[in-house]
């Protein structure tokens, strides 16, 4: 029986607030809502594990709370508060200042995000100038300080090093550092180990958890595998088609899942299988963009749906421990009892 | 590096014995040295001793083999225009061609990169679009007709350059420099812009599509994410990353440039090797023709060298490669 109640959005203290992020994206063919109505929020030391199938839009949350993203698409709605400073609005210069010193990004693939061309510590040493003024010997302190921070051996003479010189779980560690280095106090870590070998991706996590604990960082971490997901995260958001369709405590969303999607997520959760390509329970595939049907973006998949689905579309509601956007738990939805029974 | 150097050293190798096999058949089997140098009235004893003394009557392979000895020295016999040896000929004329050709690279980068850089960035101002209509019109118009447009706007309507030679030069050694005087200076301007518009255009395409390219790359975007200000993004991290392509092919632009120097200095009477060339072709002056394909070929060849030098510094992974490779 879950117990934790999920708090509702706007509780005070929180490192990051998104409320009612809305992103579109003008295309010839009109407008595409890529995010809408987003809201979560994360209080410092926590994580927000961040889950749903390719395309549900989760690096589209990070971009968006880091101000990077791709144009045309643009913030059409809703704010970002960090500290309870609203940074969505910010010009690029002041933004461009809060990037790397208030928050920090990871990104999914380590051989890809490091300059092939500067090594590593160049990359550190820049990055901690840019934010703490520190002078070339200071930073370069710092630098090595950090790669030995994250696991790097015999970091005094690695740091001359290029990125092709490290092997793939190494450039991760390095990548983390430079997210680090100038001790942001929230981390949006977008699949920080997809692309890494298995036998690695624990030792990683383990690093980013510590260090975000020892830090006390805030952090939203998008991945595909649900084992990262209970180990490492103390809240989720389960996204679909743009929105959250459910988000609460870990214990509530990974064992008793509210929403018809997140069971169908939880359920396919294959032990070898990283990647959620397709869901096991549920037949069919996510929406385009382009092509979200009515109502509940769910609905042409759901095993419950009824009537009020293709109507109107859910807002996120409480649901026993989690809160879900579906009419099964809407009071005032006739099928509620019903459904109840069956599942409860 | 040592290895790689003598590597590639090797390499050119097959490169300039083709071009010299493709120069002796110029001597062998183009036109009739003999007839040329005898004139109207000569003995057939006089005809004999001349291809004996020509080394004619001697079967192919020795033939060839004399020639390639000779052009490894750098003497390509006399010129039968001239009646001088080839060698003093092109010496003479290689410092115009130099200097001409040293002013339009320096246009064709100092130029190009930066437009390139710019129409890169901002992909859609009106500047942007503005040089890449232009850089149509340099890549379209023939060069001869670019100079000539230049001429009759700058020279003719405008007066204020001259439209052709290399105006006064000093002489530094056996080195003679446009650089040191004013009228060397103005002579210069036309003729290394009407050499220098393709490869700028050239190079600013290249230089943008490259940073199109690169600036879509997750390292720019982790830059961007770690909050590095845009000067560094883009001139550092960016632009690094386009020069190696960029180098490449300036480089080979480079010897593009010496190469058909011919169009330019035929069109402002620069007197360059160029200009000799054409004026050799003209009069069969087979000899002049040998020496100045076999430079060339070698010009092409050491840019490619030194082109591949600067891979080396400035891509690190191919260092590494290498020593791995060695290693192995
Ligand atoms: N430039 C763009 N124009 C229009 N739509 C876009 C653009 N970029 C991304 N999208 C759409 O936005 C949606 C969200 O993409 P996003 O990358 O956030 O997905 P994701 O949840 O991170 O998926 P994955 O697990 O594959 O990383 C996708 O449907 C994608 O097609
Ligand atoms: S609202 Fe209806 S269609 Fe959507 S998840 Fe709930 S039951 Fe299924
Ligand atoms: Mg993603």
């Amino acid at each position: 029986m879950p117990v934790v109640q999920e708090p509702p959005p706007g509780r005070g203290g929180a490192v990051l607030e998104v409320r009612n992020l809305r992103v579109e994206f003008p295309t010839r063919r009109g407008t595409l809502v890529a995010l809408d109505d987003i809201s979560f929020d994360i209080a410092p030391g926590e994580v927000l594990g961040v889950v749903g199938e390719s395309g549900a839009g989760k690096s589209m949350t990070g971009a968006a709370i880091i101000g990077l993203l791709e144009p045309p698409g643009r913030i059409a709605g809703g704010q970002i508060l960090l500290n309870g400073r609203r940074i969505d609005n910010l010009p690029y210069e002041q933004m461009r200042r809060i990037r790397g010193r208030e928050i920090g990004a990871i990104f999914q693939d380590p051989l890809t995000t490091l300059n092939p061309l500067y090594t590593v510590g160049r990359q550190l040493i820049e990055t901690i100038q840019t934010h703490l003024g520190l002078s070339d010997a200071d930073a370069r302190k710092r630098a090595i300080g950090w790669l030995e921070m994250v696991g790097i051996p015999a970091a005094a003479q690695r740091v001359d090093s290029y990125p092709h010189e490290f092997s793939g779980g190494m450039r991760q560690r390095v990548v983390i550092a430079l997210a680090l280095c100038a001790e942001p106090k929230l981390i949006v870590a977008d699949e920080p180990t997809t692309a890494l070998d298995v036998s690695i991706q624990a030792q990683v996590i383990a690093l980013l958890k510590g260090l975000a604990r020892d830090k006390g960082t805030a952090m939203m971490l998008v991945t595909h595998d649900m084992g990262v997901i209970a180990e490492t995260a103390d809240r989720v958001a389960v996204m679909y088609a743009g929105r959250i369709a459910e988000i609460g405590a870990v214990r509530a969303v990974v064992k008793h899942p509210s929403h018809p999607y997140s069971r169908g997520l939880m359920a396919s959760i294959p032990p070898l299988d990283r990647r959620v390509e397709h869901l096991a329970q549920i037949d069919g595939a996510m929406p385009r963009l382009s092509a979200i049907p009515q109502g509940c973006a769910f609905n042409p998949r759901c095993p419950e749906v009824f009537a009020r689905c293709r109507r109107e579309r859910p807002e996120l509601l409480e649901a026993g421990g989690t809160r879900a956007a579906c009419w099964l738990y809407d009071p005032a939805s006739e099928k509620r009892a019903a459904e109840t029974m069956q599942h409860g | 590096m040592f290895a790689f150097i003598i590597s590639r050293v090797l390499q050119a190798i097959p490169v300039m014995a083709a071009v010299a096999l493709i120069s002796f058949a110029m001597f062998a089997y183009v036109g009739d040295p003999v007839s040329i140098m005898l004139g109207q009235d000569f003995t057939e004893a006089q005809r004999q001793a001349l291809i004996a003394s020509l080394g004619l009557d001697q079967p192919f392979f020795v033939q060839f083999a004399k020639f390639v000895a000779n052009a490894a020295r750098g003497e390509f016999g006399l010129s039968y225009r001239l009646s001088r040896p080839v060698a003093e000929l092109i010496a003479e004329r290689a410092p115009a061609t130099l200097e001409l050709a040293l002013c339009a690279a320096v246009i064709a980068m100092c130029v190009g990169v930066p437009m390139g850089v710019y129409t890169g960035l901002y992909r859609h101002s009106w500047l942007s679009r503005f040089f890449l209509t232009f850089s149509l019109v340099g890549v379209s118009l023939p060069t001869f007709l670019i100079g000539i447009l230049l001429i009759l706007v700058f020279s003719v309507w405008l007066g204020w350059l001259p439209s052709f030679g290399r105006g006064d030069v000093v002489q530094l050694g056996w080195w003679s420099t446009g650089f040191l005087t004013v009228s060397g200076l103005k002579a210069l301007i036309l003729p290394s812009i009407t050499l220098g518009l393709f490869q700028l255009t050239l190079i600013m395409r290249l230089v943008r599509a490259e940073m199109l390219e690169v600036l879509r790359t997750d390292y720019i975007k982790f830059a961007r994410a770690r909050g590095l200000p845009n000067r560094a993004v883009h001139f550092g991290h960016a632009l690094k990353n386009t020069l190696v392509p960029v180098i490449t092919i300036a480089g080979l632009q480079l010897g593009g440039i010496i190469a058909f120097a011919i169009v330019t200095e035929t069109v402002f009477q620069w007197p360059g090797m160029g200009l000799l060339f054409i004026q050799s072709v003209s009069a069969a002056d087979i000899p002049v023709m040998a020496a100045y394909l076999m430079l060339i070929a070698l010009v092409f060849v050491a840019i490619n060298l030194v082109v591949d030098l600067l891979y080396y510094l400035v891509d690190p992974r191919l260092r590494v490669d290498r020593a791995a490779a060695k290693g192995a």
